[in-house]
């Protein structure tokens, strides 16, 4: 397929995304990197869980897609990998459904180092359910679980899973969108275990609350507040940024 | 027709296997070549039998996954590849599979799940029989739905319902449960072995839609890998899989065929054993181990003199309610032995006209004959 609009599912448009949403970012960049990889239809099976962010794959991508339970998409995935190794096998999901739900399958998909790709679409809460804290939530942000500010400190997925035995371990936001497909093509390709922390943005609920209703006010934020890790040493200086790049 | 007669892939013949064993050789006969599990007493011989049929026929995958959730997830995302999956738990266990049971029931993914029974609720005894789950595999998960649900009461028993089980699994797209307990899953008896065994692989059809609303069968089945992008999921759907979560009318036609394709086959799916039920005054019903106290005691009572029939379910969901009530309708009383509280007792009760008498054991001894002959005779 020549074309990435060839991967998406248009006659389910509209998406069912609130306008803005940084998933269907996520949605181009998978695309985007399945056609510069030169992928048939049928060589690729797409997982996903419950939340915005499984719906990315499903129905967006114009693939086999399997639409799981909430948190359990690796499980399903590494079923599908063991009995068709030939598949290329995507899971995408949220940062509550991969990393809070999903959490035990995520470290074991990464021990084991199966020929799995996540893509972990991370807008730091739970959009569907309207906007509650995730493990990603910053100290201090507000969620509708968290209305004074979030008490807990959160979780830095992308280094335990690369601590788990994962193959390759890449974090960027919706807001460096090169980048992103490059990582997702990378993922892919890299034998083992591949793991793409998508930093999303939900205008919607922690936006609202946190940074910017705004859609571009809200990829710029993104921008402004990201370093590259390998521009960073002291954990001080990073401790309010996001950190991106290949870990 | 996907019914097809094969030889045994293993070697037929009368052997001393223990009930976890032959239900793991009678699945792997009828093609299991997908196994997910974790741990558990009574069933963790299972995994262990599977392991060594897979790998002295070098055919097979099996996986431990990191608890019981992973593992049934496996087994559907494996399943939708189009190889026959299979897992086997106990209480807690199957207590954890259930979200995920309910998402193979919605999307019909061929299934089969053996629940070693063991005493509960929670940890219970682990090493000790129970018949608790009776209803717990019927009404796990949330929502409308019909299951199958197998009950042997013999090794040689859990080796045929390990072939019958993925032949109705495959048949009507569902899960099927093959409950059996601790007593008769770590028995070791001689089974027999036959030479040939008839199979029933899935109807799989490329372009057909996943889903189906017909309300007297399953559709066939497309497959991941087909190339024809299928859309899975466990909300609900439209036939093609297009998610339509507003629509009560969608709704109500997805659980009609759930309900329908299994409810309208009840004849060919529902399965007893009965003996003297003819003359019977009085009838002794059960299943699994406590029906073979229950046939011990019938015989005896016959010996007596006393008309007493016998009634096995071999399954008990679906509940064929309209042969049930024919068969027993005129007993005067219906005697119930059962390790439990009488969940099979109060299905009956609202079936029958006659007087329902439970024997129920809640410790976790299995009932014996005396003790049923005992109740029966006090209570003539
Ligand atoms: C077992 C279970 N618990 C809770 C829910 C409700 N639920 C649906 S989506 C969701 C969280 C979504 O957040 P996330 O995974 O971060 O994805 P997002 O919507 O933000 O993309 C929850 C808790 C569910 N579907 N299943
Ligand atoms: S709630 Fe948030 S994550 Fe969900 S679609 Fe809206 S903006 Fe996107």
């Amino acid at each position: 397929m020549k074309n990435y609009m060839d991967w998406i599912r248009t006659d389910y448009f509209p998406t069912a995304f609130c306008a803005g949403c940084g998933h269907g970012i996520i949605l181009k960049a998978i695309a985007k990197a399945l056609t510069e990889l030169e992928f048939k239809r049928e060589e690729v099976v797409f997982v996903s869980g419950i939340g915005c962010s499984g719906w990315i794959p499903s129905p967006y991508i114009k693939a086999d897609s399997i639409h799981t339970t909430h948190g359990r998409a690796l499980a399903f995935a590494t079923g599908v990998k063991l009995a068709r190794p030939d598949l290329t096998v995507i899971v995408v999901g949220g940062d509550g459904d991969i990393a809070s739900i999903g959490g035990n399958h995520l470290i074991h998909a990464a021990r084991r180092n199966i020929d799995i790709t996540c893509i972990m679409a991370d807008n730091n809460n739970y959009g569907m359910t309207g906007g509650q804290y995730s493990p990603t939530t910053p100290q201090g942000a507000k969620t509708t679980t968290s209305r004074k500010g979030h008490v807990e400190p959160p979780f830095d997925v992308a280094y335990m899973v690369k601590a788990a035995g994962a193959s390759y371990v890449a974090r960027y936001t919706v807001a460096h969108f090169p980048q992103l497909v490059n990582a997702i093509k990378k993922a892919i390709t890299t034998p083992g275990f591949s793991f793409v922390q998508a930093i999303s943005s939900c205008p919607t609920h922690f936006g609202r609350r946190n940074i910017s209703q705004d859609p571009y006010e809200y990829l710029d934020y993104l921008k402004k507040n990201s370093v590259n890790i390998k521009n960073v040493k002291e954990t001080d200086e990073i401790r309010n940024k996001i950190t991106i790049g290949e870990f | 027709m996907p019914w097809k007669r094969i030889k045994l892939p293993i070697k037929p013949g009368r052997f001393l296997v223990q009930g976890d064993e032959a239900v793991a050789d009678g699945a792997f006969c009828a093609g299991m070549r997908f196994y997910a599990g974790y741990p558990i007493t009574p069933a963790s011989e299972v995994i262990t039998r599977v392991q060594e049929r897979f790998e002295e026929s070098g055919e097979g995958v099996y996986f431990q996954g990191e608890d019981e959730i992973a593992s049934i997830a496996a087994c559907i995302g494996a399943s939708w590849t189009g190889v026959k999956a299979m897992t086997a738990t106990s209480g807690p266990g199957f207590d954890l599979m259930v979200e995920n049971l309910g998402y193979a029931i919605f999307t019909e993914t061929p299934l089969v799940i053996v629940d070693v029974q063991r005493a509960g609720p929670s940890t219970g005894q682990a090493a000790r029989p129970s018949q608790g789950d009776y209803h717990q595999v019927r009404y796990a998960t949330h929502g409308d739905y019909e299951i199958i649900v197998l009950t042997p009461w013999s090794c040689q028993e859990l080796f045929e319902f390990g072939i019958r089980a993925f032949n109705l699994a495959e048949r009507y797209r569902v899960p099927v449960i093959i409950l059996t307990d601790e007593a008769v899953g770590h028995l070791r008896e001689p089974v027999v072995y036959p030479e040939e065994i008839d199979v029933f692989d899935r109807e799989h059809d490329p372009d057909a839609p996943p889903f189906s609303f017909d309300e007297r069968d399953a559709g066939p089945m497309p497959l991941i890998g087909d190339g024809k992008a299928l859309l899975i999921t466990g909300s609900t759907h439209t036939e093609a899989g297009k998610r339509v979560t507003q629509d009560p009318e969608i709704h109500r036609k997805i659980v009609k065929h759930l309900i329908g394709k299994i409810q309208h086959n009840v004849s060919d799916i529902f399965e007893s054993h009965e003996e003297f039920i003819e003359d019977a005054e009085i009838v002794i019903a059960s299943y699994g181990i406590s029906a073979r106290s229950g046939f011990e005691a019938v015989k005896r009572l016959r010996e007596k003199g006393l008309k007493v029939g016998f009634f096995r379910f071999k399954v008990i969901w679906p509940l064929w309610e309209k042969y049930v009530r024919e068969r027993l309708s005129g007993i005067k009383k219906i005697f119930v032995p059962e390790m439990n509280a009488g969940h099979l007792s109060r299905e009956l009760e609202r079936l029958v006209n006659g007087e329902v008498i439970s024997i129920s054991e809640l410790g976790t001894n299995i009932i014996t004959p005396e003790t049923i002959v005992k109740e029966v005779e006090a209570r003539l």
